[in-house]
């Protein structure tokens, strides 16, 4: 749900047509004690990400030579849909996916995925963050292994915040304020506000104290006064002029505003490090600063998201599955997806390594991840987010009023987790 | 004629044209079988299927299935008409419906009327005809997505090459895809843009099968041009353009990719058709109501159903036959 489901979608339309018939590939396992076969991966990383995924991925052939890794690459906003259509069609599912963190409850819960205790998949759990592992399991299950973890923080323009005598704001009411002298001195809008997605949503509604739902009283909480702010906050940066926002195409506009200097500040994830340093603005790496997202009335908060590692439960290959997901979510590669792309491992002892430990941004996300809000872990945890993208577009374009978004999202909540007041 | 004999000659007479049937036409029955099974196979079983769907509660969690490992039995139950009440009584449905009336027409409406301009004027002796028709049917050649893609790219408020165009004219930005009056706007026009090839083609046809001679008689009468279009081209017109016009209704109320890919539906549910909210309702939530989406695809089916008895019918008030 991360990143725009509307994004990728160019590449999306071709990636399917040329892996509409990727999958299946199975193979004997461990004929004379030897790993062999197929193992077919889905990686949902984005354009900046995927090459590097696709080399650590195609090592594992190294180590293992009888073993041939297919690597798919899926834009993750087609990931999720591509899955089911191939796991409940029983046919072309991958024997190993990236998975979104809110997915993994809601395939173990459809029966598609393979429960990884005892297996060699699971390779010293001891070592994961806890909050990293708690979006692994599924009622007293583990399945999924933690690959990188992530949050949303504030991408600035340092260059732009200095010419404009501005410090990082630390609320969006600073940053309300802040707004016009950026503007006047600068002549860049102060925010990109994804209005897209509805992931982006959250910073907003948690700054205000509130949530979606309350998992463990099971009560939907998104209609509170919580979420009406929610509404009125992005509406009015964007009517105030101190923000910029769209319905379509989100992730590449924001890229785009940000890296050309178009817009002072953004909120991204680690994901987007990379694409981000691309651009003209930030030849110079040292002019991309992170902070914190900006809090509400209430608090400050952004979602815990990040990726993990599954294995199709109709795999064919399942021996040859699990050490390739011993592999990819091991010490050794994650500190490369560090180095190489600046996420956060979900390792414990990966932080200690110093080239982790001396990077500029995980040192940022790091304390950011640690108090990062989880999201309720529950099957339709992903389901949330459709009913918030298609109020908070009516938002935007004033279609609908903060307090009937907040109606109509709770309604729909309702709708959806029958048992949930 | 006793009773008895009565009965033999009667049941000797039934199975003996049975037989005689199939023994001309043998050859008749076994090349249309294939064909029967599989319009039956790939046709009759999913539509017999849906409705059995749309009158249970299944889902994805609660259908039978085996995953390697997992065997998951099937748990949903009949639940009668409870689906179509459900959508029926949500304003949803009568909200989307209005849109998609709207969309309908404006779309056939104005490929119709497009279509016919372009192939009248294709129709005369030009130099480079061959050219033009080529330049006005490539649309129709390139693959939907791709169009729509490029459409896209052009509409983006920020970077597309539309709002630069406008900027160079001292127009401000027009929220192409961002504002619900606009987002209709432009996939309307999208959607037209893919659709006029279909319309010039067939319509060009039509226009061919005119004999010219009707024409000269015509202008030999003293007819003017506008008097030599209505009642010669459009009467010569009228067997295409009906079946043109109910197909292009037809697709274009179920016209899934222009705005799914376009606008996903957005901004909101602004552009959101039928097709696409069923869409939305059965595969963009977890875990996926098939129930749900069998019954709007029912209602879909019998509405498209109703326009074409309608139309069909309103044709053969017209004294059309087909």
């Amino acid at each position: 749900m991360r990143r725009g489901m509307v994004t990728t979608a160019l590449v999306a339309g071709l990636a399917m047509a040329a892996t509409a018939c990727g999958g299946g590939g199975g193979g004997d396992q461990q004929s004379g004690g030897e790993l062999s076969g197929t193992v077919t991966f889905w990686d949902t990383s984005n354009d900046a990400e995927k090459a590097t995924y696709r080399k650590l991925a195609e090592a594992f052939e190294k180590e293992h030579p009888k073993v041939d890794v297919k690597y798919v690459s899926v834009p993750f906003g087609d990931a999720n849909a591509k899955f089911k259509n191939a796991a409940g069609g029983g046919a072309g599912a991958p024997d190993v996916m990236r998975t979104e963190v809110a997915w993994v409850a809601d395939f173990a819960n459809l029966g598609y995925l393979a429960p990884l205790d005892d297996t060699p998949a699971l390779d010293n759990p001891d070592d994961y963050l806890p909050q990293a592992f708690g979006s692994t399991k599924f009622k007293d299950k583990t399945y999924a292994v933690p690959q990188v973890i992530d949050t949303l923080g504030l991408f600035y323009n340092k260059r732009l915040l200095k010419e404009a005598g501005v410090e990082v704001p630390k609320t969006f009411a600073e940053l309300t304020a802040a707004a016009k002298q950026i503007k006047d001195k600068t002549g860049a809008t102060a925010l990109y506000l994804r209005g897209d997605d509805p992931y982006w949503f959250m910073p907003y509604l948690y700054g205000e104290g509130g949530d979606m739902v309350d998992a463990r009283d099971k009560v939907v909480t998104i209609d509170d006064d919580a979420g009406v702010k929610a509404f009125r906050t992005i509406k009015d940066l964007v009517d105030s002029k101190a923000a910029v926002t769209d319905a379509t195409d989100g992730q590449e506009n924001q890229l785009k505003a940000l890296k050309d200097g178009n817009v002072a500040m953004a909120i991204s994830g680690p994901w987007d490090i990379e694409g981000v340093r691309a651009g003209k603005e930030f030849k110079d790496r040292k002019n991309l600063g992170v902070a914190p997202v900006p809090g509400g009335s209430a608090s400050q908060g952004s979602p815990q998201g990040g990726w993990n590692l599954s294995v199709y439960a109709g795999s064919k290959n399942l021996q040859a599955s699990y050490a390739f997901v011993k592999y990819m979510s091991s010490a050794k590669v994650q500190q490369q997806t560090t180095e190489k792309l600046s996420l956060l491992p979900t390792r414990k002892s990966v932080y200690e390594i110093p080239s982790v430990k001396g990077n500029e941004m995980v040192g940022f996300f790091k304390p950011a991840v640690d108090k990062a809000v989880q999201r309720p872990w529950i099957a339709q945890g992903n389901s949330l987010f459709e009913p918030i993208k298609v109020q908070m577009n009516k938002v935007l374009t004033g279609a609908a009023t903060p307090e009937q978004a907040a109606k109509a999202v709770g309604d729909s909540y309702r709708k959806l987790l029958k048992d949930y007041k | 004629m006793s009773r008895a004999r009565r009965k033999q000659a009667a049941s000797a007479g039934a199975p003996g044209r049975v037989r005689k049937a199939l023994a001309t036409h043998w050859y008749a029955w076994t090349m249309v079988a294939p064909v029967v099974l599989v319009i039956g196979v790939i046709i009759g079983y999913p539509l017999v299927r849906g409705l059995y769907l749309s009158l249970t509660d299944a889902n994805e969690a609660n259908v039978e299935r085996n995953i390697g490992m997992n065997h998951i039995p099937a748990t949903y139950k009949f639940t009668g008409l409870d689906n179509y009440t459900a959508i029926l009584g949500d304003g949803v449905f009568w909200g989307r419906l209005g849109w998609t009336v709207v969309w309908t027409v404006a779309c056939v409406g104005l490929t119709f009327a497009i279509g016919l301009t372009l192939a009248n004027l294709l129709n005369r002796k030009l130099r480079g005809r061959t050219f033009y028709r080529l330049a006005l049917i490539l649309p129709w050649a390139i693959p939907a997505f791709v169009s729509v893609f490029t459409w896209r790219l052009l509409y983006n408020e920020k970077n597309g090459l539309l709002n630069k165009l406008l900027a160079g004219g001292g127009i401000d930005a027009v929220p192409w895809l961002n504002d619900p009056t606009w987002a209709k706007l432009s996939v309307i026009t999208v959607n037209v843009w893919l659709g006029v090839p279909f319309m010039l083609v067939a319509l060009l046809g039509g226009l061919q099968s005119i004999p010219g001679e009707l024409y000269e008689a015509a202008e030999m009468d003293g007819a003017n041009a506008w008097q030599r279009f209505r009642n010669i081209t459009l009467p010569g017109l009228r067997g295409v353009s009906s079946t043109v016009i109910l197909l292009s209704t037809i697709w274009t109320f179920n016209m899934f990719p222009v705005i799914y890919l376009l606008t996903r539906g957005g901004p909101g549910d602004a552009t959101e058709i039928l097709v696409t909210y069923a869409y939305r309702l059965s595969f963009v939530d977890s875990p996926r109501d098939f129930a749900g989406s069998a019954a709007w695809g029912v209602l879909i089916l019998l509405l498209l159903s109703m326009i074409a008895v309608v139309y069909r019918r309103s044709l053969r008030k017209q004294g059309e036959v087909w």
